[in-house]
């Protein structure tokens, strides 16, 4: 099939950007967005232009590095799909195809739709991990979760840290992101001890880096390729005061 | 910094404020509903006196009220500062394409409907409450009271006697509407209220609350101006 693409092009984060359009004459129906664009990166580089910068490394929906907004929505038009695993079957002949870069202040543009998402790095610096000694790897079942614990923990901790929610809110938020981390290991016995510190340091972050406060619109879990719950948000919202009004350092 | 106007000063903690004054800003409003359907009674404005005398005579009631305006200020320039740093946060290049399925108009405005409220509000507390509080209002007597009460029923009448403002008022009660439409859930996700056996309800009861206030404030003006004239 036959695509026109719009796609944004930027030399560097100082660099003004505008869009450019693109003609793919022959698209394979099979495949996936990201294949597409390796299709027209070999159009582009036989020609001599420089080819596309886009972000992936898994290729199947795990690694989070896909990022791109596709049509004004984040990894595109698919629920719970990231761009990688988004496939052009989804797509008609002759369509056109807007792809621009995540926006959000403290997602700086580094080149094309690559954008600087460290930002995320630095929040799980901050407090998103068990940093006690827990000794050997336990065997498994001798620390008791509770099945529905469990289950609640793992679907936090399916969060791929893409940024999604982020350029999906009118706010560019990232306590969907913060929240599913901060869940993830508050439901869990290991994460017990640092639970306080975690969730007070790591809103900390969040909040210098820049991003943009919850105002409940939700339309990061209308968008999150994971389908992380706004109840997480809701969770952190508890974890964060009772922590700021109970912890006793600081 | 204490760890309190830590508290205060993050991300989370101002949105608490937002929350918590606006569930008592909620409150209020259905008070002040029931209040107001004094005016319905076609006793020229008795009923509707007597509730004003004693709304602004109660020592109790008067320690809330002024909580209250403070709670309006507080929620209106914490509003309004939360939504200009997000703008900043959402930085200076929009997207070229907008998908605005994935939220609801009403949350996506809050902002604006605030502004509203608050320009309303300051033309409603113009109208009536400045001229009660300054006295300049009539005598009126009153079953209730051995002494006479100040007839706010006047200038409420004449208000609502005036088309423009009459639709004025009906428009700003659709727009209050729309922010209780977002704000009843979005208060209680703030406070941390989400809970799978719940959640249903508080959206209802939301939503009922939202279009109750709506159509109960604008019922008064409609009807006084149609049927009590
Ligand atoms: C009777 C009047 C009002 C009531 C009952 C009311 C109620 C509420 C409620 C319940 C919320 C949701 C809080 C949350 O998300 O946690 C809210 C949010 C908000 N209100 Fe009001 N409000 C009123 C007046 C105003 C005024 C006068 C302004 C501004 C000038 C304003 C600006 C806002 C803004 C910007 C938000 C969104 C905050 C956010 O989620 O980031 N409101 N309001
Ligand atoms: S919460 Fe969802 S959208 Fe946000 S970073 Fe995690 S996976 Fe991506
Ligand atoms: S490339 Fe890894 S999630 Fe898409």
């Amino acid at each position: 099939m036959k695509l026109n693409l719009k796609i944004w092009r930027q030399g560097g984060n100082y660099k003004n950007g505008q869009f450019v359009q693109y003609e793919l004459p022959n698209v394979n129906p099979h495949m996936s967005f990201l294949e597409m664009l390796d299709v027209l990166n070999e159009q582009l580089v036989s020609k001599r232009e420089e080819p596309v910068a886009f972000e992936h490394d898994c290729r199947e929906g795990i690694c989070g590095t896909c990022s791109m907004v596709i049509d004004g929505r984040p990894h595109g038009p698919m629920k719970g799909t990231t761009t990688c695993q988004l496939h052009m079957r989804h797509y008609n002949d002759g369509d056109t195809i807007v792809i621009e870069p995540f926006r959000a202040k403290a997602f700086p543009v580094i080149k094309d739709l690559v954008v600087d998402r460290s930002a995320f790095d630095r929040i799980i610096q901050s407090g998103g991990y068990v940093s006690v000694n827990t000794g050997q790897a336990q065997d498994a079942n001798s620390i008791p979760v509770e099945k529905d614990q469990a289950g609640r923990s793992f679907d936090a901790a399916a969060c791929i840290g893409c940024g999604a929610c982020v350029a999906a809110c009118p706010n560019a938020s990232a306590m969907l992101f913060t929240s599913a981390k901060v869940s993830h290991l508050a439901l869990l016995p290991q994460g017990q001890v640092e639970r306080k510190r975690r969730v007070l340091k790591m809103v900390a972050q969040m909040d210098k880096e820049g991003f943009g406060q919850c105002s409940n619109v939700k339309a990061c879990e209308a968008e999150c390729p994971k389908e992380i719950s706004v109840s997480n948000i809701a969770r952190m919202n508890r974890e964060y005061a009772s922590a700021a009004f109970t912890n006793e350092s600081n | 910094m204490s760890w309190f106007t830590k508290f205060l000063s993050s991300s989370i903690g101002q949105k608490w404020i937002m929350a918590l004054t606006g569930l008592f800003l909620m409150l209020f409003l259905v008070i002040h509903l029931i209040g107001n359907l004094q005016l319905l009674k076609d006793d020229g404005g008795e009923a509707f006196n007597t509730y004003a005398f004693f709304m602004t005579h109660n020592p109790l009631i008067k320690f809330v009220s002024i909580s209250l305006y403070l709670f309006i200020l507080w929620h209106a320039i914490q509003g309004i500062r939360l939504w200009r740093s997000n703008q900043a946060a959402r930085g200076s290049r929009g997207y070229a394409v907008n998908y605005a399925r994935s939220s609801e108009v009403s949350s996506r405005n809050m902002a604006w409907f605030g502004i509203v409220i608050f320009v309303f509000l300051l033309l409603h507390l113009y109208q009536f409450w400045l001229k009660m509080k300054l006295g300049v209002l009539p005598p009126a007597e009153v079953a209730a009271y051995d002494h006479p009460v100040q007839n706010l029923y006047l200038p409420v009448k004449e208000a609502f006697s005036n088309i423009y403002y009459v639709l004025f008022y009906v428009v700003s009660m659709v727009v209050v509407g729309f922010h209780l439409w977002h704000g009843f859930w979005s208060s209680f996700q703030t406070v941390g209220i989400n809970h799978p056996r719940y959640n249903g309800l508080i959206k209802s009861v939301g939503y009922a609350y939202a279009v109750l206030m709506a159509v109960g404030f604008s019922f008064i003006p409609v009807y006084m101006y149609f049927v009590q004239q």
